[in-house]
């Protein structure tokens, strides 16, 4: 009976294929992952977070987002939840929209960030020599830098702009990446399958793609997501002091900085787009905490 | 020492020698990276710095000043020998050095930063401490939370929120600012440090008043450090607190108390002294959003302004400093560490 | 010589509450230790470093102790409260770990944390503890006491090392001293010196000592009385001299696989584990 049911399949003591196994690797991970509940409260942020960015187009009132004078600055109640901005706009479907951006920023800056830092990590693991020492220094010099100022002079060289803005962010943030993915390769480096690899006649790139960098993924992936909640933090800082997406865009920064203004009395306008930063951030540092509590659980997470 | 091996240099010599070469190299680093931002990326570095209302004559004068006709190498070298002498560049916003400008502002991130790292020691600390002794209990959850809070929020609209509370609301701080408008330029700026000048002169009113400016911008960058100290120590501790010579002090039959502080946290200091000196380092950058919300006049409102008025000297400028800061203090944590651990000596 | 028990152990249990269920380290140990050398014998697992940290009420969180009777010259230290206990740790009953590399802090000098184990246990002076603690450096067979005074842990030797657990664990005047594993992580000559300086000590005080190893000949070797522990309970008790004559199979499985250079032996003898030993044996509880 066991062995028909996906529940039998996942937990059988022999997989039959890579990809069997690969799969119960997975399933085993997630059921130490679901043990920490406050870990799967992030994961279920982060999932309601790109649900709603997916489906913002249904979830909004006005679509358009267009300006509507009479009904501006509305305080929260039945028919605007969030209330509305000095344009008159429903915060909650910025809010909803802003969602997109947020998911943009992550996402680009990921794509950016994890191949560079891969990349040059395991090359200097891997060929060490001058080529470590050189590629390290070049790591250490970006780490050196103060994440947010360093992306203002960027944006401030570049012009403002959302894609400036990721640009500034993935290029102060990729260092540790390549410090994590050095450790690793360093220490798989001397493994036999790494010889028995190359004794087969694999080229240095082709063991480097296909058998360092992979074992590298999963520590990469856990410090990526701890690290997410301090990009979105970072991009918030630039979006609020103009330096990131342009009005009317609705980024979550740049909207707590429009509506800083009518702070004090009318306190949703910034406040609202601030606890959607925070709980993003929020779901994104539990995420990587139990993730991390999975990979690596000796590192003092309780 | 090594006798009879006189050509091998003292060790200690070598180790120092060996931290010099790595701060010069990422100074370097570092001046090639605002040399390429401020001379390489703008699509013409003259018009980034003397402003597109300038006169022909500033331009070409500029222009020759950058040495732009000539190779980049030798403008890198230029710059490098222009910041080695203190000379960052004129600003466009205030005509002046913005070496000279810098300096003035500095000290009040100085001071915020400072009080707001003593904040997060002082505070963060012994909440990380009783996490880790309560670890699974309520105490542990508690500070789990706040310090997730303080992690997660966004400094300036956690300091937005603030000023909204408790000083629109409630109250019970003064606002933005360091000084009340009147009490201005009474003190003589010895230091730069409000408290301090204010103390030193005996004016009680005015040292009370930076007080009462300082207090919340300090809570709220503290916040952040604090969130992070707490975090660490209690990791740190988790540890320790495992480790067999914790076993070995309570079969000794002391208490509790002294397990925990004279043994535990004792090699966890050591560890500190780093966190603790990477913390004020990043409280050096958050500073930039803290001033903006509370209007202090520090070296981030310095930057942010220079960057909405295209001033890009006082811009990189500001950068460099900042970034120097960054490094040495990193580096001076490092090796104060290196001091203060018994193995590593 | 008085011939009452120094210690009396009566049933004792460790069980420990894990996500997975129950775990019972200590099924029901029981025995009496007077002034001497009681070796308890077992593989990892066994129960042994437990049934010592349970003595001491040091068990780890998590785990539960029950015994029927758990008593330490008078006191009953099962119900005795923290302050008691704290008096006996180290005053009363001490312990000795396996690896002065982990067992002793890193930051603190060796001679402070000798002091230490004094001054807990005293109001006398620090000038009166250091005294003290060169004399007892001196009692170890440590050769430059003033200089060991202030080195730190990772810059002496294991054997050294190991030789300040006992200067440290001897200062508050003990009647009883548990050795966890003391030699094992050592080398076979540095193991000879600690056991007799170990020995020593103990012969001189008319201490009673609990010397807990995976190691049968070292044990039986070492000590007067062996208790043979697998699974949690006692398999077998029995003179060190009497070993040769043990008549619970585990134990005889132990001997058979123990390589003997007289006599001719084809193969090394495997031991064949019997359920049945898991099982727990008489008594309620």
């Amino acid at each position: 009976m066991s062995a028909l049911t996906l529940r039998g399949w996942l937990l059988a003591e022999s997989p039959a294929s890579k990809a069997q196994a690969r799969c119960q690797r997975l399933f085993i991970g997630w059921l130490a992952f679901r043990r920490n509940p406050v870990a799967v409260i992030g994961l279920l942020i982060i999932v309601s977070l790109v649900l709603i960015a997916l489906l913002a187009p249904w979830l909004t009132l006005n679509a358009a987002l267009e300006p509507d004078l009479a009904n501006r600055l509305i305080p929260p109640g039945s028919q605007h939840w969030f209330g509305t901005d000095e344009l008159g706009r429903d915060i909650l479907d910025r809010i909803i929209w802003g969602s997109r951006i947020t998911l943009y920023i992550v996402g680009l800056v990921s794509i950016i960030v994890v191949p560079i830092g891969l990349l040059i990590g395991v090359v200097a693991g891997y060929v060490g020599g001058w080529v470590d020492n050189v590629l390290m220094r070049l790591t250490d010099i970006f780490l050196a830098f103060p994440r947010l100022i360093l992306a203002m002079a960027l944006v401030a060289a570049l012009g403002p702009g959302l894609e400036n803005a990721v640009l500034a962010i993935a290029l102060t943030t990729w260092s540790p990446f390549a410090r994590i993915a050095r450790a690793e390769a360093l220490t798989i480096r001397n493994s036999d399958f790494i010889l028995a690899a190359r004794m087969q006649g694999v080229s240095t790139a082709g063991i480097l793609a296909r058998h360092v960098a992979p074992l590298c993924m999963s520590s990469v992936i856990v410090r990526l997501t701890l690290d997410m909640a301090g990009i979105i933090l970072t991009a918030a800082g630039l979006g609020f002091l103009g330096l990131g997406a342009q009005p009317p865009t609705p980024e979550w920064g740049a909207m707590i900085s429009l509506g800083r203004q009518y702070l004090i009395d009318q306190w949703w306008v910034p406040t609202m787009p601030g606890i959607a930063i925070l709980v993003v951030s929020l779901g994104f540092n539990l995420l990587g905490d139990g993730l991390r509590d999975v990979f690596d659980p000796k590192s003092g997470g309780g | 020492m090594a006798a009879g091996s006189s050509l091998a240099l003292p060790p200690k010599l070598v180790k120092i020698g060996g931290v010099i070469a790595s701060l010069v190299l990422t100074f370097i680093g570092l001046t090639a990276i605002t040399f390429t931002i401020g001379r390489v990326m703008p699509a013409d570095p003259v018009l980034a710095i003397v402003g597109d209302r300038a006169s022909q004559e500033v331009y070409d004068q500029v222009f020759l000043q950058l040495g732009l006709d000539k190779p980049v190498y030798i403008q890198y070298s230029k710059y490098l020998g222009q910041l080695l002498q203190g000379d960052l560049g004129t600003s466009i916003m205030t005509a002046q050095p913005v070496a000279e400008d810098i300096l003035r502002f500095f000290p009040a991130t100085l001071e915020l930063a400072t009080v707001a790292t003593l904040l997060g020691v002082f505070v963060g600390i012994p909440m990380g401490v009783l996490a880790a002794v309560k670890q699974g209990r309520w105490p542990d959850h508690v500070v789990r939370v706040i310090g997730l809070i303080g992690y997660s929020a966004p400094i300036f609209w956690l300091g937005m929120i603030a000023l909204l509370v408790f000083y629109a609301k409630l109250g019970w701080v003064a606002g933005p600012g360091r000084l009340d408008v009147y009490y201005d330029s009474i003190v003589d700026p010895v230091s730069g440090i409000l408290l301090l000048d204010a103390a030193l002169a005996g004016e009680w009113d005015i040292f009370h008043n930076a007080l009462d400016h300082l207090i919340l911008p300090a809570s709220i960058l503290g916040t952040f450090a604090l969130a992070y100290i707490a975090r660490m120590t209690r990791s740190f501790m988790l540890d320790q607190l495992s480790q067999e010579y914790i076993l070995t002090a309570r079969v000794k039959g002391m208490p509790e108390w002294q397990v925990i502080w004279g043994h535990a946290f004792r090699n966890v200091l050591v560890q500190l002294i780093t966190i603790i000196g990477l913390t004020y380092a990043s409280l050096l950058e958050g500073s930039v959003l803290t001033e903006t919300i509370f209007s202090w006049p520090g070296i981030g409102l310095y930057i942010t302004n220079s960057l909405f008025n295209n001033d890009m000297n006082a811009v990189l400028g500001g950068t460099i400093v900042v970034g120097v800061c960054f490094v040495g203090i990193n580096m001076l944590s490092d090796l104060l560490y290196k001091l203060v651990d018994p193995r590593v000596r | 010589m008085d011939n009452s028990p120094l210690l009396s152990v009566e049933d004792l249990h460790v069980t420990y509450h894990t996500p997975t269920g129950l775990v019972q380290a200590v099924k029901g140990v029981s025995f009496d230790l007077g002034r001497e050398k009681l070796g308890i014998v077992g593989e990892s697992g066994s129960g042994k470093s437990q049934t010592g940290r349970a003595i001491l009420g040091l068990t780890a969180p998590g785990g539960v102790v029950r015994a029927k009777r758990l008593e330490f010259d008078g006191i009953n230290l099962l119900h005795a409260d923290q302050r008691t206990l704290r008096r006996v740790r180290g005053g009363g009953i001490s312990m000795i770990m396996q690896d002065p590399k982990y067992s002793l802090n890193p930051v603190m000098t060796v001679g402070k944390q000798i002091e230490e184990a004094f001054l807990v246990h005293s109001n006398d002076s620090k000038a009166e503890a250091r005294r003290r603690t060169l004399e007892m450096l001196r009692a170890v067979r440590i050769r430059e006491p003033e200089r060991v005074y202030e080195a730190y842990p990772h810059e002496v030797s294991g054997g050294m090392g190991q030789r300040i657990m006992i200067a440290m664990m001897m200062m508050p005047e003990p009647s009883i001293i548990i050795a966890d594993e003391p030699t094992s992580a050592l080398d076979v000559t540095v193991q000879l010196q600690v056991l007799a300086v170990l020995d020593d000590m103990i012969s001189e005080r008319g201490m009673g000592l609990i010397f807990i190893s995976h190691d049968l000949n070292l044990i039986a070797s070492f000590c007067d009385r062996i208790l043979i522990m697998y699974g949690g309970q006692v398999m077998e008790e029995c003179r060190a001299a009497e070993l040769a004559q043990a008549k619970h199979p585990y134990t005889r499985g132990l001997l058979d696989c123990l390589p003997r250079l007289d006599g001719a032996r084809e193969e090394l003898a495997v031991l064949q584990r019997d359920p049945v030993w898991l099982e727990t044996r008489g008594g309620s509880q």
